[in-house]
């Protein structure tokens, strides 16, 4: 099961990759985010069980990192559509060329 | 019995990021994602992470989806039915980067055999023995992972000020 854990965890973090290239959606390309990261947490837990309960101390501090990340990531965006009206990512190409 | 629920979880998981990706409207996504988060808090009872499992409930589908969902409802995004998923080349680009991604991971599990419930697996069993299913996770958090433990604690309060500072109306 640890094996057909780690084949899930890769299943999960290459659709999440998918989304965040291919969505314009800013937030819905940082639920995908989200996704990778509960990926990668799949991978610590399936590892614990190999190598001890370590493994489960680092998803524990992936998921404080996750937290802080989400709330400053949806601020931006908050501040982001207070001045363009939108939160399609083509719009943002004031340092794009 | 634990391997069918496996699957049967991990099916669910699959089928709700691919709803994350595919689906229209983002409180349909945000659903699915909650849907795959509570999946894989059943994976992770299956894999004898019990506390892993309660915190990814109460604090990724309990906090930050419903953060999300603040969010969406704030910017009043709910009925945002448009397509918004990129076409034509770059939709080729990304399909290709995903595949080439699978096709490393793929390799990197060939032939992968893990023993099933190897040495970790025992002193996981032995601990949970010792102080409970909390206290498995609490001792070493508390002893060897003390010093990074106290900076989660300034990391969550940095980000409280920093998504104050970034969402207030007029900011200087």
């Amino acid at each position: 099961m640890i094996t057909d854990a780690l084949v899930l965890s890769a299943f999960l973090f290459v659709i999440g990759t998918f989304g965040v290239l291919v969505r314009r959606n800013a937030i819905i390309m940082f639920l995908c985010i989200e996704l990778q990261l509960n990926a990668v947490n799949l991978t610590f837990v399936a590892f614990s069980q190999l190598h001890g309960i370590d493994g489960q101390i680092f998803v524990f501090f992936v998921m404080t990192v996750a937290a802080a990340e989400a709330a400053v990531g949806l601020a931006i965006i908050i501040s982001i559509f207070r001045h363009y009206e939108t939160v399609n990512v083509d719009n943002f190409k004031l340092l794009r060329w | 019995m634990t391997t069918v629920l496996f699957y049967v979880f991990a099916a669910i998981a699959v089928g709700g990021a691919f709803g994350v990706v595919m689906s229209r409207s983002p409180v349909g996504s945000l659903l699915s994602m909650v849907g795959t988060l509570f999946s894989l808090a059943a994976t992770f009872v299956l894999l004898e992470a019990h506390f892993l499992a309660a915190i990814q409930v109460i604090v990724y589908a309990g906090a930050i989806m419903v953060l999300f969902l603040f969010v969406i409802m704030l910017l009043n995004l709910g009925h945002d039915y448009q397509k918004d998923l990129k076409g034509g080349v770059f939709a080729l680009v990304s399909f290709g980067t995903a595949g080439l991604m699978a096709g490393f991971l793929r390799y990197q599990l060939r032939g992968v055999g893990l023993a099933e419930g190897g040495a970790g697996g025992a002193a996981i069993d032995a601990a949970m023995a010792e102080h409970g299913v909390v206290g498995a996770i609490a001792e070493p958090l508390y002893t060897t992972y003390v010093v990074p433990f106290e900076m989660t604690g300034i990391l969550l309060l940095v980000a409280i000020v920093g998504a104050l500072v970034l969402a207030k109306k007029n900011v200087a």
